[in-house]
């Protein structure tokens, strides 16, 4: 019997026009009726604030003032372009947000991959690897700023007078050089725990048995790693790198708690509030504002272009 | 209770107002005040605590301004605040009368914007020199010091001689955080060593860059990793008083709340030391910023006269006698200031009695004064963290010209 090997030419598809039944016109128009109250608040809390936000940004409005609020155009953001203490601001943050973003993701994942494996007490550890992101960030931010003070702290107490590792107290908060670390090192305490759990939420997707496979095939647990694991982790790469990048590029907490309204660290949000809150200058306050939403934005466009997830 | 002005109020009996202020400190007493003035004169007066930062409180009172609300009469404000809020709060001076020359006059003038008396000295604050008396003996040294130089050259020894005990000692401990502290301390340190008030009030220029105020900011800076330790650039008041209170430290400035809790039965410290006048470098002046609160009525208040017999009341000589003996606030009224009882309660106010009051620039910056004070504590902060006052002051300099415009 010989196999005939057909091959047939697909008509070009034809585009039919979808035509619902009544029935589904019915649920549609339901499901909208339903869904009405939501967008309505939705609308109300988060798009309608955001729009005065951007109107007052094109403004010189001022919180409580008898001056008069006029239209000034682009002038606020031309006025930011050329702030050199908010472009400072901008430095600060990024440093701050590439530092932790690669050192938690690393750490994170490494913790993700242990706790993944089977060993006695790893519900327990799951469990109590949340700790540090449970607590308040203020809470913790302050309990870290107790322990670097320079006169009575743990970390100095510890490395000068009963480790003697170290001459002298340094004073991690204040000095120039050993401020970004330290604080850097606040978050990255506090945030692992997050980016592991959900590195290890993709972890637990993957299943068992391509590993059995792999290792019958004769792969290092190197290549294991390189080869399995990280391509079928990249969605939960993708969510956990959006999120802890966003965050970052937001901190506001742990700076202010930290180092108050100190110039030269100065973040992109402590800018913000400082405008809007301390200087009570609504009009340039909003257009930072803005600014940071613009330059977030960027960030969130450059990962999903970057990190393109393929619908499999 | 002052009768005359009981006697007053008592027409406007069965209104009622209501008063933010007093954080969680200063809060027992003034609602035992409010009470007391409701029962007297038959006002009814709701206290309501106002958050305990005083820039969180004054966007609270801002918000309410915003919205010209009738549900705010009468408020402690802030003395830096006059400025800013004057355009909603009601003039005092024809209400208050000759009540009003008992009080200050430095008080009185800060409160005063465009001839208009927005608020009534509550209580005041100033900077003062808390020095150990036992180190001082121990070293050698006679007095506390009178110029900087001195207090310089005082702390270096005394730091020498303890760091071999206590390798954390601090020669001096001061509010060097970038914040409004900080341009408390340095309007002290500039204003004591003849280096003007930050502005020249007569001629509304600003005077800041100038040569006593480059030297005295250079010499503070030198002191930072020797006789000031490092941390002091993230230190506030209670920072600089657990140093200082927990013995490690020679010298401190602070405000005058640090007196009571150092004097505790259980403090370290408590016999150990006493306060001075801040130094001063010829041909200046010992110095102490102007600190403190002041009682203000809303113009958007439905009862201002009876809020502002109210604020007649708790401003009043016998409240604040009665308020420095039981709360160790200090008083505005000379007279109070120099009653036998509140000088047993308070020993240092005779020592201070000739300082020089110098008020920060609210009233002339206005609206501006937040960015104003800002753009100063942030020039003093980054030469504290080591650059040259005299390439930190004109940029300083041209930021508040501007701001005055």
């Amino acid at each position: 019997m010989s196999v005939r090997a057909e091959t047939r030419v697909q008509p070009a598809p034809r585009v039919v026009p979808v035509v619902h039944s009544k029935l589904i016109q019915a649920q549609t128009r339901l499901a909208w009726i339903l869904l009405a109250p939501s967008l309505v608040v939705v609308a109300g809390v988060a798009l309608v604030p955001l729009l005065q936000t951007v109107y007052q940004s094109f403004t010189n409005a001022r919180l409580a003032s008898e001056r008069a609020v006029s239209f000034v155009g682009l002038q606020n953001y031309i006025n930011l372009l050329q702030d050199a203490d908010f472009l400072h601001s901008i430095w600060v943050t990024v440093q701050f947000t590439v530092i932790t973003v690669a050192i938690e993701f690393l750490v994170g994942l490494g913790i993700a991959m242990v706790v993944n494996s089977n060993f006695k007490g790893r519900g327990f550890m799951r469990a109590a690897m949340l700790v540090p992101w449970a607590i308040i960030t203020v809470v913790s931010a302050q309990m870290w700023k107790l322990m670097y003070n320079d006169v009575y702290g743990v970390f100095n107490d510890l490395l000068v007078d009963k480790l003697h590792i170290l001459s002298s107290n340094i004073a991690w908060v204040s000095d120039p050089a050993t401020s970004i670390p330290a604080i850097a090192a606040v978050d990255i305490w506090k945030t692992t725990p997050f980016v592991a759990l959900l590195l290890l939420a993709g972890l637990q997707v993957i299943p068992g048995d391509i590993y059995e496979a792999a290792r019958v095939d004769g792969a290092s647990p190197i290549q294991q790693f390189l080869r399995l694991t990280l391509p079928l982790l990249r969605p939960a790469v993708v969510v956990t790198m959006i999120f802890r990048t966003l965050d970052s590029l937001r901190v506001f907490d742990v700076f202010y708690v930290m180092f108050g309204s100190r110039p030269d660290t100065m973040t992109m949000a402590i800018y913000a509030q400082q405008n809007i809150v301390t200087f009570s200058l609504m009009g340039y306050g909003s257009s930072v504002a803005i600014a940071i939403f613009v330059i977030i934005g960027i960030f969130v466009i450059a990962y999903v272009t970057l990190l393109k997830v393929e619908a499999s | 209770m002052p009768a005359n002005i009981v006697a007053a109020a008592k027409p406007f009996a069965g209104q009622k107002i209501v008063y933010y202020g007093g954080n969680p400190d200063a809060g027992a007493l003034e609602a035992t005040a409010t009470a007391q003035f409701s029962k007297d004169t038959g006002i009814q007066v709701t206290f309501t605590q106002r958050p305990n930062d005083s820039t969180e409180s004054l966007a609270l009172f801002q918000r309410f301004f915003q919205g010209q609300s009738s549900d705010i009469d009468a408020m402690s404000i802030d003395v830096v605040w006059p400025g800013v809020l004057a355009q909603h709060l009601v003039d005092l001076s024809q209400a208050m009368g000759d009540d009003t020359k008992q009080h200050y006059p430095g008080i009185i003038a800060n409160n005063t914007v465009n001839g208009k008396l927005v608020a009534m000295p509550f209580f005041s604050d100033f900077g003062m020199l808390y020095y150990r008396t036992d180190l001082l003996q121990k070293y050698g040294f006679s007095k506390a010091p009178l110029t900087w130089d001195e207090l310089g050259m005082q702390a270096q020894k005394i730091v020498d001689g303890e760091k071999a005990a206590n390798p954390n000692f601090a020669g001096m401990v001061f509010q060097g955080k970038a914040y409004e502290g900080l341009t408390c301390d340095a309007l002290e340190w500039i204003a004591s060593s003849g280096g003007g008030t930050i502005v020249d009030a007569s001629t509304n220029k600003v005077t800041v860059n100038n040569p006593q105020a480059v030297a005295i900011l250079n010499l503070i800076k030198s002191w930072i990793g020797t006789v000031v330790p490092r941390g002091v650039t993230s230190y506030g008041e209670e920072e600089a008083r657990t140093a200082f209170g927990g013995g490690n430290a020679a010298f401190m400035r602070n405000w005058p709340y640090a007196y009571t809790p150092s004097q505790a039965a259980d403090s370290p410290i408590k016999g150990k030391f006493d306060i001075a006048p801040l130094p001063a470098n010829p041909p200046g002046k010992p110095s102490g910023t102007i600190g403190g609160w002041g009682q203000a009525v809303s113009k958007y208040s439905k009862s201002p006269d009876a809020a502002i017999q109210y604020v007649r009341y708790v401003t009043s000589a016998p409240i604040q006698t009665w308020r420095a003996i039981a709360g160790g606030f200090v008083p505005t009224i000379q007279t109070v200031a120099e009653d036998a009882q509140v000088n047993a309660v308070l020993p240092y106010l005779k020592s201070v009695a000739n300082v020089e009051r110098v008020g920060r620039p609210a009233g002339v910056y206005g609206d501006n004064y937040n960015q104003a004070s800002t753009a100063f504590f942030q020039g003093v902060s980054q030469i504290l963290g080591g650059q040259d006052a005299a390439q930190v002051l004109p940029g300083v300099q041209q930021k508040l010209q501007t701001l005055l415009a």
